[in-house]
């Protein structure tokens, strides 16, 4: 890629490609996440969904020749690994935590170990929409070759924020997350909502790895990801739960994330290897600065065992 | 069914009996309560009083016994039965969902929600509905932000709003301001003279009882040992029902308090900030002397909590000082054991004991890590824990079955007791105390009044935070009112008035 071109205005055009292209998986798993934690559980085992899910789509992509049936495939497995986590939590005295870790673990061996024969064959990718195509320079084209799936997940998140407050199911997801005792005096049953909330999150996480190996970076290795799934968790507190904030956190945080290869497609040698961090430390920071020893956490969902 | 009030329904149950094993909660209890009524079930902890209306409200299935509404035998199978009657309950602890509003938590509890709402449309439903309502309430609030006294109207209006003709109201003045109290009750006293409904209200307030309900029954051990008209029964006769033969530890009079007594605890320009971290409470000056009892009254939620939290060192300061003796207190151990400082939070369970450990474990917190002349040991002896702990459980009738039972398993009176027992033993020069008698019964809030009463007899300074305005008037020797984190009225107990004191709580000054 040649910047030099338009100069250092390379920079802020990157990070802005970089954003649309980086944060689709974060602003799938984040969703899925959210409505997970809205409910009042938590699950720490999306990463091992979304590399299982970015596997089992590329493998079904290649078989089938189709992207699509591949995003469903991968939509499909996160589904079930979702409703595992979400069956097993419901047995007394089981802690999510401790589900979630043995559950991301677990996704990302079962990928590895079924991935192996389709690290080398080429699967179709997912069709992206040119945006950029008013302009003839080529850096405005790249940055604005945006995926449908990016379109899919912002609308997704408006729906959702919209839901929460005005469907049946979106208030009941947040009487279960709020306070069992409630939901049981209506009638309702947590741990079945829960067992849905976690199971849509797991097809949701899903999606997102779909993203990741049909489009970007647009095929299947062992390092898919560089820990999407762990840090769209601190990226929902972030957002305090709420889905616009997702969305416009992951915005955020794939623009951090396309900070490094910007600078380095400016001619920048020294040092952009730090920049490749910054989504890291910008977990740090915003973990640091929103957290508080003398007051609990804003809009949290009262049944989540990290705010109890 | 949204069309609202229905006419009252009367309940009756006849012959009701619930065994759990061996064990009979219930035995033959028979109570009518007549349509438009406002009926009174008086009781100890554990005399049975929840079990029958469980019973009725479908929670538990009687072994045996009927019940009657309107003159009618049902079968109440399940609370979806209840409800379907017009049998509603409300819970002592708030069953609100605190981070949905109050229109959203009446909506979502309806039996029948659309799958997408209209908010609109509902919005407009609604304001119909709460015209008719003697209650004014903001429903577009989330419920989080209520005061106790809004929740508890909301709890009722979503009954009514559920179309509830009965109601089963569990102690529902317990976390209320005497004003509140007033208002919400003789509100319901209201809407059941007018025929809308019918009351079945829990209660161990008498001067409640005989305000506002018609009839009272009373329950001991399972079984019903009295009923009648309110208007024929005194307070005396009602405490002899409820309580039977049993001792009830008397207060000691007050010792005079010496003039010249020295200041034990000193508050100077406290200032910390509150656990949303938005406001803070301010404590200008507060000093408590040796053998007296100072109160702190106030609403829940006006900084109590957290100022005992800064005197117990669990929450930082922003500035001030908090004396003790004369010396600086940081309520670490080894200031506390040296100024003697003693601590009895509220909910013990939660805020004092390791619930998982044992009796013996618990009792011998403040004393395990040192011998007879207040040295640290270096090996940790559990005989002498063990010995420690069975002298106090005798001598402070802890009831457990053995030192080696987790506390948790001890009832509420008894981790009270337990915890008496740690914090009284030894030299007490101040004492910190936060409601201590909340949800306890009778002969137990009896005998721990007794004991702060004996410790400030026998010269300790005793601060005393409770939100149960009776509790102060019977204990404190001075009655400070704490609204909106500050301290806003002081008053001696010979000119303290109910009155007054509860417009300060209420912030009408």
């Amino acid at each position: 890629m040649d910047a030099t071109e338009i100069g250092l205005w390379g920079v802020p055009l990157a990070i802005l490609g970089g954003a649309i292209r980086v944060s689709t998986p974060f602003i799938f798993v984040s969703l899925g996440e959210a409505i997970t934690e809205r409910s009042g559980r938590i699950n720490l085992g999306l990463e091992g969904t979304l590399v299982f899910g970015a596997m089992t789509a590329y493998a079904v992509a290649v078989m089938t020749n189709s992207p699509w049936l591949g995003l469903l495939a991968a939509a499909f497995a996160g589904l079930c690994f979702g409703l595992f986590h979400g069956w097993i939590c419901k047995f007394p005295k089981v802690n999510d935590i401790a589900i979630g870790i043995a559950l991301m673990l677990f996704g990302s061996g079962l990928a590895f170990f079924f991935g192996k024969p389709f690290i080398k064959p080429k699967a179709p990718n997912l069709p992206a929409i040119p945006f950029g195509g008013w302009s003839d320079i080529p850096q405005v084209q790249a940055a604005l070759d945006v995926n449908v799936l990016f379109l899919i997940g912002a609308a997704l998140s408006v729906v959702l924020w919209w839901a929460f407050r005005n469907t049946r199911a979106g208030l009941i997801v947040r009487v279960v997350g709020d306070s069992s005792d409630a939901a049981r005096a209506m009638g309702l049953n947590p741990d079945t909502v829960r067992l849905l909330a976690t199971g849509v999150g797991g097809a949701l996480a899903g999606i997102g790895g779909a993203y990741l190996s049909l489009y970007y970076p647009g095929s299947w290795t062992e390092r898919i990801s560089s820990g999407q799934g762990l840090m769209a968790v601190a990226l929902v507190i972030f957002a305090r739960w709420n889905p616009l904030g997702c969305f416009a956190a992951a915005l955020l945080f794939g623009g951090a994330g396309a900070l490094g290869p910007a600078l380095q497609s400016v001619g920048v040698t020294q040092g952009y290897y730090l920049f490749y961090a910054a989504p890291y430390i910008l977990t740090l920071i915003i973990m640091i600065a929103t957290s508080s020893p003398t007051r609990s956490l804003a809009g949290a969902p009262g049944e989540l065992s990290i705010t109890k | 069914m949204r069309e609202g009030s229905r006419k009252a329904v009367g309940v009756e149950t006849i012959g009701m009996t619930m065994r759990f094993g061996a064990f009979t909660a219930l035995g033959d209890v028979s109570i009518k309560v007549p349509a438009g009524s406002f009926h009174a079930l008086l009781g100890e902890n554990g005399a049975g009083k929840s079990t029958l209306v469980k019973c009725m409200m479908g929670f538990y299935h009687p072994t045996s016994g009927d019940i009657l509404v309107d003159g009618r035998e049902v079968a109440v199978a399940s609370p979806r039965d209840a409800s379907a009657l017009g049998l509603g309950m409300v819970y002592q602890h708030f069953t609100l969902v605190p981070s949905l509003t109050g229109a959203e938590n009446l909506v979502i509890s309806r039996e029948k929600v659309p799958g997408i709402i209209d908010w609109r449309k509902e919005r407009a439903d609604l304001a119909v509905f709460m015209e008719r309502m003697p209650f004014k309430l903001p429903l577009d609030v989330k419920v989080a932000e209520l005061a106790a006294g809004e929740k508890q109207k909301l709890e009722i209006v979503k009954q009514l709003y559920l179309g509830r003709s009965f109601l089963v109201l569990d102690e529902p003045t317990s976390v209320l301001t005497p004003g509140e109290a007033q208002e919400v009750l003789g509100l319901v006293r209201d809407m059941t003279k007018a025929g809308d409904l019918t009351v079945l209200m829990i209660s161990h307030k008498f001067h409640e009882v005989t305000a506002f309900a018609d009839d009272v029954s009373v329950l001991r051990k399972g079984k019903l040992t009295g009923t009648g008209r309110v208007a024929d029964l005194d307070h005396k006769t009602m405490a002899a029902m409820m309580i039977g033969d049993q001792p009830i530890a008397a207060l000691d009079s007050r010792a005079t308090p010496k003039p010249d007594a020295e200041t034990v605890l000193k508050v100077r320009s406290l200032k910390a900030p509150d656990r949303t971290g938005l406001k803070s409470i301010s404590i200008d000056d507060l000093g408590v002397r040796s053998g007296e009892i100072v109160g702190i009254a106030g609403i829940s939620g006006n900084g109590q909590k957290e100022f005992l939290e800064v005197l117990a060192g669990q929450r930082p300061r922003n500035a001030g000082d908090v004396l003790v003796r004369g010396s600086a207190y940081g309520a670490t151990r080894a200031e506390a054991r040296a100024l003697n400082v003693r601590l009895i939070p509220e909910e013990p369970l939660k805020n004092a004991c390791a619930p998982k450990m044992t009796v013996a474990e618990n009792i011998s917190f403040r004393t395990f890590d040192v011998d007879g002349n207040g040295k640290p040991v270096s090996w940790i002896s559990t005989s002498a824990i063990r010995a420690f702990s069975a002298r106090l459980v005798e001598q402070f009738k802890v009831k457990t079955a053995s030192l080696s039972s987790p506390i948790a398993s001890l009832s509420g009176g008894n981790v009270q007791r337990a915890v008496l027992a740690r914090e009284l033993t030894g030299e007490v020069d101040l004492l910190i105390v936060s409601n201590p008698c909340f949800g306890l019964d009778f002969s137990a809030v009896a005998e721990i009044r007794a004991r702060i009463m004996k410790a400030r007899n026998a010269g300790a300074a005793v601060l005393l935070l409770s939100e149960d305005l009776d509790e102060l008037l019977e204990l404190s020797d001075r009655i400070f009112v704490m609204s909106d984190g500050a301290l806003v009225y002081e008053t001696p107990i010979a000119r303290a008035s109910v009155q007054t004191i509860g417009e300060h709580m209420a912030g009408h000054y």
